[in-house]
Formats: structure tokens, C-alpha cells, sequence
């Protein structure tokens, strides 16, 4: 009984959400027919629709690891962009040796790719340190990442992009030989898969929600708050290091000032796009990866449609006025009242 | 207890993190100590010259410079320009102050440049507004100010004397015209549409006002110049591939791409190679970028970027031209340019690249 009532919450949860990307989507088959025309370019595919699946990986990966930390806390980790950028530079810093500029590995791919999602991890378990153990503010708590990440990002890379041109660092942010979707939808789907089996297959995902809806009634019920609290932080932080070496490995380079810039905020959004709330509690995952995925098809949609430079961040802002007052509750129990009020005027009417 | 050994073990990690990307960074670091020092051994040598020249008539113009900071290979290049020409063998003695980005830090170091009474304050202003107060301080103490590389904004333009700076509109102007001749060399006729995108810099940025402003002058006196699309690539790299792969898929008949900096036509130069095109000199699309920073050149010499016009870091030589003009008591421009050049792959690029110090 229980399970397939939570099925049902779940699947009308996600239906905004779906609403809203499909909406955004419509839009293009109005406005320029060909967005989703698909052809085969250097044995990849290519068009529109795979540049929005392709862009939007990072977004979904952070996006995954900032459901969590909202879920668990209610507050919002604002360093993913700076840990982006410092495990990008870290990475980067020891294949090139030091050097600003490097044709070849001068250390294994595998020893620069872990010591980037241990960068990740670290700065993560710091903002869990401060949040759960310390209790600080999460906002304030990862505010410190968000000013010194980029900071030390500059200190290790001594201020300049550092450069590997080599072919194989490539393929984490573009595409293998042989496989016609480009390797970041791969790893999206993949952090996804595993985080929503882990989620499913034990309790946490629950424990989450729970400490997230009432923290003092998790301990006395028996679940260690500081504990889930950590974990959620500590993994959203892994993600951002492993997002810093798909977006370093993108531009074949890390860019301390650049690299994941603003993405924080979009990842935040995508969390409130998907309905959850921002205030902690019940959360879902599927509803932040289908956010994300509607913030790079409007992204995309926007450059499709031509819109001039200056006007982007408008546009912008006026569709996600409308996606979020869509979802919110008080909007639909208005339009609620304002039915219900009709009806008794028809009522009242036919008396 | 043991979670909270857990997290202090985490939080030792940090700070030793912390300490580590210090070492990292130890040039930087490093360097900036050096600064001081050097500001504080000029505070006492400026006083030794003082009395020194009590002594005799040799006289060391004394010049205050109040850096934003090291942020960049190009700020890194207009402090060693700055370095390399205000030295004693020229007749300069230069105190030097790396702000480290903070206005506060630029305030203080005038203040301190007129408590030192400098013969000149040379600025390179971290933001545009809030300076009227310590420059009219300046302007009392009757110490001419030159502004380097930014404007600021005031009601009194008698706060600064002159303004040294690179001309956005005039490299805009450079990229048109070497499209110009470049289309001419190429033999394309005059009929024939040439179709433009064009990747600009971070909307409201001095630079992306002056180099879009400038690339229309020329674009608007060729009427077979069209130009089908301009968006933002906010100057990065990776926003950069984004936007051209969009007009990739937009335009199939595009000619060139103006990118309003170099990192965006790498960026651009990626999009265009995954779409199955080429560009280069020997390729579909000419790509035309501006700043000329030492990546730019590996990919010139690489045979993918057309060109790219520079931004000139060296502002130490104008500057010093228009001091020894106020010696002599002459009037100088209120704005001054430096001469900037562009970089094709028609050059020997390997030969400038090991020459250029920035």
C-alpha cells in the first residue's frame, strides 16, 4: 500500500517538471524547425538536441550532489563552481608537471583524474565539517569555498591556464573513437544511475529526508544527523570534482577564473526546477536532472532563436519566472479558489 | 568522538591543503614580498636621494605606480614594462605598490606616494568609480596623476593629467581592415557576400564595446559584408564552443568568425573541427581574434587561427614619454594610445613568439 502510494506522489511530483521541459522544447518546434535534426558528423552525432544533452552533463552531475545537500539541510553548497575550478587545476597542474603548457602526460592520467575527485572530496567534507559538525550556516559555511576555491585554483595553476594538449585527456570531455554520443552523457547518466540505485537500494535516501523534514526527530528516533548530513555534503562535493575534470577536459585546459563560473546558481535552480524545496525534506532526484536538462534546452534554445547578447539574461528570467510560479503551490491554490469561486457563482446563478 | 576525530583529521587536511597551494603559489607570493620590500627600501632611498640631492643637481624623477594586481600574463607584462623603464640609468626612481585587486589598497598606496612626495602617480585603477576624494588630495599636494590602461569615471577632469591605454575601436578597426586586405589577397570579388559571425566578449566590457564597435566601422563600408549573427561568449573558451556550435548549426555558408578574444576562438576553432569543417588559412572559415596572448600563436603557427590583433601590455614608454613632456612644462593629450599591432600566420611567428615577453 504504502510503496504505491509513494509512486504516485512521485510520479505527479515529476509532473511539472516534465510539463516545463516539454514546453521549452515546443517552443523550438515552432521557432526553428530543425532543432531536432540529427546527422552524423565525424562519426558523432550531431545537432541541436545533442548539444543540450551534451552541455547540460555537468549541470545534471552537480545538479545530482546539490539535491542532497538541499534535501539533507535545507541550505545550499555555493562552492561547486570554485571546487570545479580547483580540482580542474589541481588535475591539470600535475599532468602538465608544473608547466603552463604540455603536449605530453608528464604523470599518469589516472593519478591526476583521482587526485582531482579527492580535491572534490576534501572540499566537500570541509563544508560538511562546517555545516554538520560545526553547525554553521550552509550558505555561510560554503562560502568560504566560494571565495578561496578560485583563489587556490590561481596559486596552484601561478595564475595562468594551464594547457594539455593531448588527445586522450580530450575524450573525458568530448568523444571516443567509435562512440556516437559524446563521454560526458555517459558519465551523467552514470552518476545518476548510481546515486538513484544507492538512494533505492538502502535506507539513506529516506534517512535524508528525514533529517532534512525534522533533524531533532531523526536523533531521537535513532539516525545520526551529523552523519547523513556529511555524507550528503562530501559526495555533492566528489561530483563537483569529478564535474571540474569534464569541464577542464573540455577546453583541454584549466581555467581557474572560468571554469564551472555561475554554475552553482544553476545548479540551485535546476533543484528548484525539478519542485523540490529548497527548504530540505522530500526530494527528487529525476525532478533536478530533468531541471537541469530544461536549463541547457533553454540556454540552447535561446542561441537557436538568435536572441542578441545583451537580451539572453531576460528571456532567461522571464521563462523561469513562469516554470517556478507554475510549480508553486500558493499559484495553484489560487487558481484553485478562483475555480472553486466560479463555481458557486454558476451555483448561485442557476438558484 | 571518533566522528570527531574524523573531522578534525578532515579540517588538519585542509589547512594543509591550504599551506600546500601556498608552496604552490610561492612565486606569487614571493614576488609580492619582494614589493614591499622594494617599497620599503624606496621609501628610504627616496629619502637618500633627497639628500642627495641637497648634495648635487642630479635629480631622480620619483614615480608612484598603483598596480590592480598580478592577475594576468598581461598585468604581469605592464608591471615588468613599467619595471624595465623607470630606472635609475633613465633618470626614475619607480616605487611600486601591487594592490592585490582592492581598491582600498590603491587609495592607501596614494596617500603614501604623496606623504613620499613622488614627482608623478601613474594609476591603474581597479574600478572606475570612487576616486575623486584621494586624487583631488593629489591634485593639492600638486602631484600630476596618469592613469594606466583604465578610465575612471569623475565629474572633474582635472583630477588626472593623461590616460594611457590600449584603443578597443582601433583594434576592432585593425581586425576589419585585415580582413579587407585578406579577402583581396585571397582573390574573393567584391560581389560576392562574405557571411560573418562574430563571438562577442562579456556584454557592457570595454573591450567587447570597442572591438564590436570598431570591426562595424569597416564592416559597414563593405555593403557585401554581412553579418548574420553576434552573441556572447563571455570571453571563455568553453562558452565560446558553445555559441559557435549553435551558429554552426544556424549558418551552413559561414566565411569568417570574429572572436573578441583568444581563448573564445579556441573555442570556436573545436566547434568548427567537430562539425567536420576547417578553418585556418588553409581551411572553410578564417577565424580573426584579438589579445595575441602566447596560446594564440601556437595556434596560428598550428595553421587554425587566421590572426590576432594585440592588446599591448607595454604602457611604461608612453608613460614616460608623457612625464618628460610635463618636464619640460609642455601640455600633453588627456588620452593616449599605445601602438598595437596584429600577428598573421604570414609571419614568422616563432621568431616574435620567443622575442614577446608577454
Amino acid at each position: 500500500m504504502n510503496n504505491i502510494n509513494i509512486k504516485k506522489i512521485t510520479s505527479a511530483g515529476l509532473f511539472l517538471p516534465i510539463l516545463s521541459l516539454i514546453l521549452v522544447l515546443i517552443i523550438n518546434v515552432i521557432k526553428t524547425p530543425n532543432f531536432f535534426y540529427i546527422t552524423v558528423q565525424n562519426g558523432v552525432l550531431y545537432g541541436y538536441i545533442i548539444d543540450v544533452i551534451n552541455r547540460a552533463s555537468e549541470l545534471v552531475i552537480l545538479a545530482v550532489g546539490m539535491t542532497l545537500v538541499v534535501a539533507s539541510s535545507g541550505g545550499t553548497d555555493i562552492s561547486v563552481g570554485a571546487v570545479c575550478a580547483l580540482a580542474g587545476a589541481v588535475a591539470c597542474f600535475i599532468l602538465a608537471g608544473g608547466q603552463v603548457s604540455t603536449d605530453i602526460y608528464r604523470a599518469p592520467y589516472i593519478i591526476a583524474f583521482l587526485a582531482a575527485i579527492l580535491v572534490g572530496l576534501l572540499c566537500g567534507s570541509f563544508n560538511a565539517f562546517l555545516v554538520a559538525k560545526m553547525n554553521i550556516q550552509p550558505m555561510v559555511a560554503t562560502l568560504i569555498l566560494f571565495t578561496a576555491g578560485r583563489g587556490m585554483a590561481q596559486l596552484v595553476t601561478n595564475g595562468q591556464i594551464t594547457y594539455i594538449r593531448v588527445d586522450s585527456f580530450k575524450m573525458l570531455g568530448n568523444s571516443i573513437k567509435g562512440i556516437p554520443l559524446p563521454t560526458p552523457v555517459f558519465v551523467a547518466i552514470a552518476v545518476v544511475a548510481v546515486t538513484f540505485v544507492i538512494l533505492k537500494k538502502t535506507a539513506l535516501g529516506l534517512y535524508i529526508e528525514t533529517v532534512g523534514i525534522n533533524n531533532k526527530a531523526a536523533r531521537l528516533v535513532g539516525l545520526n544527523p551529523v552523519l547523513i548530513q556529511f555524507i550528503a555534503y562530501a559526495f555533492c562535493g566528489l561530483l563537483a570534482g569529478l564535474s571540474g575534470m569534464l569541464v577542464s577536459s573540455r577546453v583541454y585546459s584549466a581555467d581557474a577564473n572560468n571554469a564551472g563560473l555561475n554554475i552553482e546558481l544553476d545548479a540551485i535552480l535546476a533543484v528548484a526546477l525539478g519542485g523540490n524545496s529548497l527548504g530540505g525534506g522530500r526530494f527528487s532526484l529525476l525532478g533536478s536532472v530533468i531541471g537541469a536538462y530544461t536549463i541547457q534546452a533553454l540556454t540552447t534554445t535561446l542561441y537557436a532563436m538568435s536572441v542578441s547578447a545583451d537580451q539572453l539574461p531576460v528571456y532567461k528570467a522571464i521563462v523561469v519566472v513562469i516554470i517556478v510560479s507554475l510549480q508553486s503551490k500558493e499559484l495553484q491554490r489560487i487558481i484553485r479558489d478562483i475555480r472553486h469561486s466560479k463555481k458557486k457563482v454558476e451555483i448561485a446563478y442557476e438558484k | 568522538m571518533s566522528k570527531k576525530g574524523l573531522g578534525l583529521a578532515l579540517s588538519a587536511i585542509m589547512i594543509a591543503m591550504l599551506a600546500l597551494t601556498g608552496c604552490g603559489g610561492s612565486k606569487a607570493t614571493g614576488e609580492s614580498k619582494s614589493v614591499e620590500s622594494s617599497e620599503t627600501s624606496g621609501e628610504s632611498k627616496s629619502e637618500e636621494a633627497k639628500s642627495e640631492e641637497s648634495k648635487d643637481s642630479s635629480k631622480l624623477i620619483v614615480v608612484g605606480y598603483a598596480q590592480v594586481g598580478a592577475e594576468s600574463d598581461w598585468r604581469t607584462a605592464n608591471t615588468e614594462s613599467f619595471k624595465t623603464t623607470f630606472v635609475p640609468e633613465n633618470g626614475y626612481k619607480l616605487i611600486f605598490n601591487d594592490a592585490q585587486q582592492k581598491q582600498e589598497n590603491q587609495i592607501k598606496a596614494i596617500r603614501d606616494f604623496i606623504q613620499q612626495e613622488v614627482d608623478y602617480i601613474v594609476l591603474a585603477p581597479v574600478v572606475e568609480t570612487g576616486w575623486d576624494t584621494v586624487l583631488q588630495e593629489a591634485k593639492d599636494a600638486g602631484i600630476p596623476v596618469i592613469l594606466s590602461d583604465r578610465m575612471i569615471k569623475t565629474s572633474d577632469d582635472s583630477l588626472y593629467t593623461a590616460l594611457v591605454c590600449g584603443n578597443f575601436v582601433k583594434e576592432g578597426e585593425t581586425a576589419g581592415q585585415w580582413l579587407e586586405d585578406y579577402l583581396k589577397l585571397k582573390g574573393r570579388n567584391h560581389d560576392e557576400s562574405i557571411n560573418i559571425v562574430t563571438l562577442q566578449g562579456t556584454i557592457g566590457a570595454s573591450a567587447q564595446v570597442g572591438r564590436t564597435d570598431g570591426f562595424g566601422n569597416i564592416l559597414s563600408q563593405h555593403p557585401n559584408w554581412k553579418m548574420l549573427a553576434k552573441q556572447t561568449g563571455e570571453f571563455t573558451q568553453s562558452k565560446g564552443q558553445e555559441v559557435m556550435e549553435s551558429f554552426l548549426k544556424q549558418f551552413d555558408n559561414i566565411d569568417v568568425v570574429v572572436a573578441e578574444n583568444d581563448n573564445m576562438a579556441f573555442g570556436a576553432i573545436d566547434a568548427i573541427k567537430a562539425a567536420g569543417k576547417t578553418c585556418g588559412p588553409n581551411g572553410d572559415i578564417t577565424v580573426i581574434s584579438f589579445d595575441a596572448v602566447k596560446a594564440a600563436f601556437d595556434a596560428m603557427i598550428a595553421g587554425d587561427l587566421n590572426v590576432s590583433v594585440e592588446c599591448n601590455p607595454l604602457h611604461g614608454p608612453r608613460v614616460a614619454e608623457i612625464i618628460q613632456k610635463l618636464e619640460k612644462g609642455e601640455t600633453v593629450d588627456k588620452i593616449q594610445y599605445v601602438d598595437e599591432t596584429y600577428f598573421d600566420t604570414s609571419m614568422d611567428l616563432e621568431k616574435i613568439k620567443a622575442e614577446r615577453a608577454y
